[in-house]
């Protein structure tokens, strides 16, 4: 029998790639190739299947409720399954506990669906690495970790998958450890996402000191109790500060970004899988499963979103100057996830979380496009050697050219939906208490602003049909500058997004081939376990944005379906429900519709005209790029060399660390130990060395002494007297 | 449930047999344990000076047997047992106290509580590993060596159970000598120096100690009527603040020496590099502990006004030790030298831990003790294997092992992670619990405590100094009543701090050791684990990931101890009141009973 709350499918899923890693690692050496493909393949196969089967569970488990509008919401709720006891002490007390809602059922099947095509086209991919059983339980053990903390109940199962993913990351870039800048690459990632674990670990106490509990569900009863967001309120803006400082660690953000281009030094396919489909949008996962929390301060909110924003253009930017194949790819996820954090950072959790699922399919698709391109070269990445690839590779092309189309926003692909949902958020959003004059019109509130409790009540009260009525609204300048300025930073960053990845394509799959004829002759198609995940993608890349149409086309042209147009909006209402219906409002009213379709029409048409340019300067001219780079020779440099925050980062930090360990060294040898410990010790030898001469031995000497005590006792018993 | 499942069916059927030895509640498992591996030292004593390998065996064979009789500690051990209010500790199994030198009030008496018991069992499962790492590793004296290590197990195990304070002072000095001998007998180059700094050093703490007990003690006399160093009877004392101050130092310096705290780590990093594995293993893993145990078992309890003002200073130089420590670990030439400078910082988290008072904390600063144990032992283990291939314990030395030796970098991946605090392994669970616990820690502010003034005697009209005493707490409306909540959430923040310089350190050691090219023509060469090798690590892996996965089997069996102290402490700090939390526990989640209980298998039949 099956529970709710004892739905032991979710140990089962997280449980299969466990088993799977445990089987190649240990005795993977010994077994036959096949073997291990079979082992690592198959357990994320099963993982898969009870996935589906409890989303099915989950999905049968709905209640229909109708809402005070009279229109009838799905209830989804939650599965859960408690393994045992984890730490317990005092009034603290964790379990080992999974839980599945909306939220997790996407990640889930992205993390074992796209994880099994990766893995399928590593069997292709890695077939003559001679520690291939070594790879598969690395990337099988990825895979448990990533379960864990997207199934996790409560936050400190989260952190063990948040954890565990940046030690898979870790093993995995240095998984070709002889070479020394393959492994510093690694080590890199994993000590810069310890950073951003150790703000994670104290938005965690702060948040624990709050609430006393670190349950998802427990938490949730926070969001719309006014009492206990009081409690809260006041403290909120650090914990989401901290968290935030967290997640730009894991998902590749200003200013912790720096070690994901670094990380392409693993075999592509872990590229695909960890730093694009799935680890690095954990931390759009972990603030999106936080929602009601993060939309208590709409002050770290806009910071998040000016985060996200010029993270996004930064990364373009440097992507544009890149010749390595994958560290354009590389970057362009770091702007794509720039994107989801903008979204997180207005308001429109659906939209990151959109944005989240269209990148895993069309990013996943290019970097397995572009480790099949890398497979075929001969390991040769640089794309200036390339061109022409289309001749010798039609599968891979023709895949890459969708994923191109997706990630530029092309009308009807995936990318075209979500980032139109991104900047349709950014143009418009608002927190309620950016409104002017919120405060005032929501009622008799005394108590003056900036209080807790007067922002405790603004915080649960639904703004709607307090404030505006549906209708426009002012806001107050931090929300105008935010709005603004985000939304045509994305607007310009998704023109070069456009551009950055037609440049690669026209580089490495038009034009004339520039290999060495001895790639050239060796230049052949990927094997089919390869070219399969790739097809399957590419479907997925056209046809997965199909769930999430804007508004205006909905419900101005009554096509398609509501049912199925908003799909995805509908599977997470209940989800975000505290964020969409009490903190989070449209400024220009409820059904400006008008004002969607500026946003996409603007992202449209900054898609197609970098599309274009890149045609013009690839295609038609190609010795434009040349005079370009010519004219602007220093900046171009510095761009390329990524604005030189490795080396600043290198000289402060690495250096700083190093030389204050010389510097404390010293002080432990010489100061501490030296002269203190030794001093003292030196002292007791000297004072020993002196005293010893008064025994001498010498009996005259001895009754000078005796003399000599005697008066002084006199002479101080006469004083006394 | 698994664990309690699988690890009470699995130690029944081992132990049914010694299940009727209890039911008189007579069998002296305690002394049993303490003294078998003095046996050990008398079987060795008998043989002949040149059976290097049977000395071997029987230094084995003494250290397995005393594991095995420890297990019964653990599974009779009653984590329901009845705790009295007011008492600090409740010990259980307790033998005596008997009259030893009726004269002084001198008392053989032996216990365990749930503090205790841990670190027994931590005790008697490194030292069967300890004994067979040094098999190949240590040629000369053999026997002699074989007969320290088994010394200074009676020792270590007889300072964990004693309750009386003279019997522990005997059994603490007596852990000094062995390690004197091992490491200057069988260490490195500079072994003389390193041997006479690390016992001159602790003897200077210890005697210190030692004059704060005879103070306490003529105390219980002058108070009583009856001297005695009965542990019960130290507590009962009454002392006025400023005795307390004084004595609470004493007491306080000698341990902390021992853990080592900063600024009194000197002698660490030295002894570590010069004694062979087995000295550095034990001295990491078990004696190091000592210090902090001694710190909750008697300066903290024994003097909690005292405790209650030194706190925070504890607590920052337990801060600094965690960054400090980790950070000169960082640039440290020499592999030996990084673990003894990350043991600095790991027991800063362990100390920082027990001064906090809340269950959290203190269960975590219990826990590091354990995971330390694990973590830095098995690094030390790992350090010997390379050094007994190589010969040098540089790092430059090194690079690419793991191409060479690829099942050893598995199993020392493993134990670095533990060491780095990977969730999942034993290292997390007690950094976590402890940082937890100090960040809604109301203990560690500073009340001005030290503040000397000169007054005038009433009755005389002499001048003199005197410590004044600061009882005032802030109200709860001012915002000096915040000033614990941040002063601990600073402290916790900072500390929090060690867990990225935990990964730089080892990890860059990591690469410099095991990854990057395999260029060196002797590191090509090196062979992988042998079957005595892979013995004593997977051992130590797997209790790494044991305790990682599966916490609550320890965590639960202390909670009831750490309970009744808090509760003690909350009760007998006079100057400042609330200030220690005290939760409520669990009754879901804490064990029913012993393991195995003699009445449930009375019940039965």
């Amino acid at each position: 029998m099956l529970y709710q709350d004892q739905f032991y499918y979710l140990g089962l899923i997280v449980l299969m790639p466990l088993i799977g890693a445990l089987i190649n690692g240990i005795i993977g050496a010994k077994l036959p190739r096949k073997f291990v493909d079979v082992i690592a393949c198959g357990s994320i196969l099963m993982s898969f299947f009870f996935s589906l089967i409890s989303i099915k569970a989950l999905v049968e488990n709905a209640t229909h409720v109708k809402n005070a509008e009279g229109v009838v919401e799905t209830v989804y709720g939650h599965l859960s399954y408690t393994a045992y006891h984890w730490i317990y002490a005092g009034d603290f007390g964790v379990d080992l506990a999974f839980m599945l809602d909306p939220l997790t059922s996407l990640l889930l099947l992205l993390i074992t669906g796209v994880g099994f095509l990766i893995h399928l086209y590593s069997v292709g991919y890695m077939a003559d690495d001679p520690s291939k059983w070594r790879y598969f339980s690395y990337l099988n053990l990825f895979c448990f970790a990533m379960l864990l903390l997207v199934l996790g109940k409560n936050m400190l199962v989260t952190f063990i998958g948040w954890e565990g993913v940046g030690l898979c990351s870790y093993l995995l870039i240095g998984f070709w450890y002889t070479d020394d800048e393959k492994a510093a690459a690694g080590q890199k990632a994993f000590i810069v996402n310890r950073v951003g674990d150790f703000a994670f670990l104290v938005g965690m106490f702060i948040l624990y000191y709050e609430t006393q509990t670190l349950d998802y569900i427990q938490l949730k009863e926070f969001a719309t109790n006014a009492a206990l967001i009081q409690q809260i309120a006041p403290v909120a803006w650090l914990i989401v500060l901290f968290m935030f400082i967290g997640c730009t660690g894991k998902s590749a953000q200003i200013p912790l970004y720096v070690w994901l281009p670094d990380a392409m030094a693993g075999p592509t396919p872990v590229s695909a899988l960890i730093h694009a489909a799935t680890m690095v949008t954990s931390g759009v996962f972990l603030l999106s499963r936080l929602n009601w929390l993060v939309t208590i301060s709409y002050e770290v909110m806009a910071v998040i979103a000016w985060v996200g924003a010029l993270t996004a253009f930064f990364a373009a930017t440097i992507a544009i100057t890149q010749n390595d194949i994958k560290k354009v790819l590389a970057y362009s996820t770091v702007s794509q996830l720039g994107y989801m954090f903008l979204a997180v950072g207005v308001g429109s959790f659906t939209a990151a979380v959109f944005h989240l699922m269209t990148h895993a399919f069309f990013k996943a698709l290019m970097f397995l496009g572009s480790g099949s391109v890398i497979h075929a070269m001969h390991h040769e990445q640089d794309m200036r050697k390339m061109g022409g690839l289309k001749k010798y590779m039609p599968v891979t092309s023709k895949t890459f050219l969708v994923g191109c189309l997706a990630i530029s926003g092309f009308p009807l692909f995936s990318g075209f939906f979500s980032k139109d949902a991104i900047l349709w958020g950014a143009l418009s959003n608002t927190h309620v208490l950016g409104v002017v004059g919120a405060q005032e019109q929501i009622g008799d509130i005394t108590v003056m602003r900036g209080e807790p409790s007067a922002v405790a009540q603004i915080l649960t009260t639904k703004p709607l049909e307090l404030i505006s009525a549906g209708g426009p609204v002012d806001v107050n300048w931090l929300v105008q500058i935010t709005s603004w300025g985000t939304f045509i930073l994305a607007v310009i960053t998704a023109g070069m997004t456009a551009f950055y990845m037609f440049r690669l394509y026209f580089m490495t799959f038009e034009g004339e081939c520039r290999a060495d004829e001895h790639t050239k002759a060796h230049l052949h198609e990927s094997p089919v376990s390869m070219t399969i995940p790739l097809t399957v993608l590419a479907v997925l890349s056209l046809l997965g944005g199909l769930t999430g149409w804007p508004h205006f086309i909905v419900h101005g042209l009554h096509f398609p379906p509501e049912g199925f147009g908003l799909f995805f909006e509908h599977w997470f209402s209940e989800l975000f429900q505290v964020t969409n219906d009490y903190r989070i409002l449209t400024r220009f009213g409820a059904h400006a519709y008008g004002w969607e379709a500026v946003a996409t029409v603007s992202g449209l048409i900054a898609g197609l005209s970098g599309i274009g340019l890149s045609w013009y300067m690839y295609m038609k001219n190609p010795e434009i790029p040349g005079l370009i780079q010519e004219r602007i020779k220093a900046l171009h440099g510095f761009v390329q060399q990524k604005y030189k925050v490795d080396e600043f980062y290198g000289f402060v930090f690495v250096k700083g660390s190093i030389k204050s360990g010389e510097g404390m060294t010293f002080f432990d040898k010489y100061i501490l130990d030296g002269v203190l410990v030794n001093g003292a010790a030196a002292l007791m030898a000297t004072a020993g060395r002196i005293l010893r001469h008064l025994q001498s031995g010498n009996v005259q000497r001895y009754a000078t002494y005796i003399t000599l005590g005697v008066v002084l006792a006199l002479v101080a018993l006469m004083l006394r007297m | 449930m698994l664990e309690a499942m699988g690890l009470t069916t699995l130690f029944s059927s081992f132990l049914a047999l010694g299940a009727p030895l209890t039911e008189a509640g007579t069998f002296p498992w305690l002394s049993v344990v303490t003294f078998a591996p003095l046996l050990g030292v008398i079987a060795l004593m008998l043989m002949p000076k040149e059976q290097d390998q049977a000395a071997r065996t029987t230094a084995l064979i003494f250290t397995i047997g005393t594991f095995i009789i420890s297990l019964g500690v653990m599974v009779f051990f009653d984590p329901q047992m009845t705790l009295l209010r007011g008492a600090p500790f409740t010990f259980q199994m307790v033998e005596g106290p008997v009259n030893w030198i009726p004269m002084l009030g001198i008392h053989y008496a032996l216990g365990v509580d749930g503090i205790s018991l841990w670190l027994i069992m931590l005790t008697t499962f490194l030292m069967p590993i300890v004994i067979l790492s040094t098999y190949s590793a240590v040629g000369k004296h053999v026997k002699e060596y074989m007969i320290c290590l088994l010394l200074l197990e009676t020792a270590m195990l007889g300072a964990l159970v004693s309750l009386d304070v003279f019997l522990f002072y005997i059994f603490w000095e007596m852990m000094l000598i062995p390690m004197y001998f091992i490491i200057g007998i069988w260490g490195g180059e500079d072994r003389i120096q390193a041997a006479v700094k690390f016992f001159i050093y602790t003897l200077v703490g210890s005697l210190l100690m030692l004059i704060a007990i005879l103070y306490v003690y003529f105390k219980v006399g002058a108070q009583t009527g009856e001297y005695s160093f009965l542990f019960a009877d130290l507590a009962a004392v009454q002392l006025s603040y400023n005795e307390q101050i004084w004595l609470f130092l004493a007491f306080a310096l000698a341990f902390a020496i021992k853990v080592p705290l900063f600024p009194f780590h000197t002698w660490l990093p030295l002894a570590h590099v010069q004694a062979p594995t087995a000295g550095s293993v034990v001295l990491a893993g078990v004696m190091l502990k000592m210090g902090t145990y001694g710190l909750l078992r008697y300066a903290f309890p024994l003097f909690p006004d005292a405790f209650k003002v030194f706190a925070p200073y504890i607590a920052v130089l337990a801060v600094v030790g965690i960054i400090y420590g980790a950070i000169v670990a960082m640039v440290q030439p020499d592999v030996k030298k990084i673990v003894a400078y990350s043991s600095v910082s790991h027991l800063g988290f362990c100390v920082l831990g027990l001064v906090a008072m809340t269950p959290q904390a203190l269960q975590g600063g219990l826990f590091i003790m354990l995971a330390h144990g694990i973590a830095t032992g098995g690094l030390f283990l790992a350090v010997g294997i390379l050094y007994e291939r190589r010969h040098t314990k540089k790092i430059a030395a090194f690079g690419g092992v793991a191409k060479s030796m690829p099942v050893f970098s598995a199993l020392f991946m493993v134990i670095v992670m533990a060491s780095v605090g990977l969730p999942g392994l034993n290292g997390f669970v007690g950094e976590f619990l402890t940082l937890i616990g100090s960040s809604r820690s109301h203990f560690l502010y500073f009340n001005k405590p030290i503040t000397a003034q000169s007054v005038r005697n009433a009755e005389t009209g002499e001048l003199g100094w005197a410590w004044l005493e600061n009882t005032t707490m802030p109200s709860p409306d001012s915002l000096q009543h915040v000033g614990p909540e941040i002063t601990a959430i600073i402290l916790t923040a900072v500390a929090t701090l060690g867990v990225i310089f935990a990964a730089a350190y080892l990890l860059w050691m990591w690469r410099r050791v095991m990854f990057g090219p395999l260029d060196k023509e002797e590191n090509k060469q090196l062979k992988d684990l042998n079957a005595r090798e892979l013995t004593y690590m997977i051992p130590m892996v797997l209790m790494a990931v044991f305790m990682g996965v599966f916490p609550n089997f320890f965590l639960s069996r202390m909670e009831p101890a750490v309970h009744q102290f808090l509760t003690y402490m909350d009760q007998n700090i006079t100057t400042a009141k609330g200030v220690v939390r005290v939760e409520g526990m669990d009754a879901q989640v804490l064990p029913k009973g012993p393991m195995i209980s003699s009445d449930k298998e009375e019940e039965a039949h």
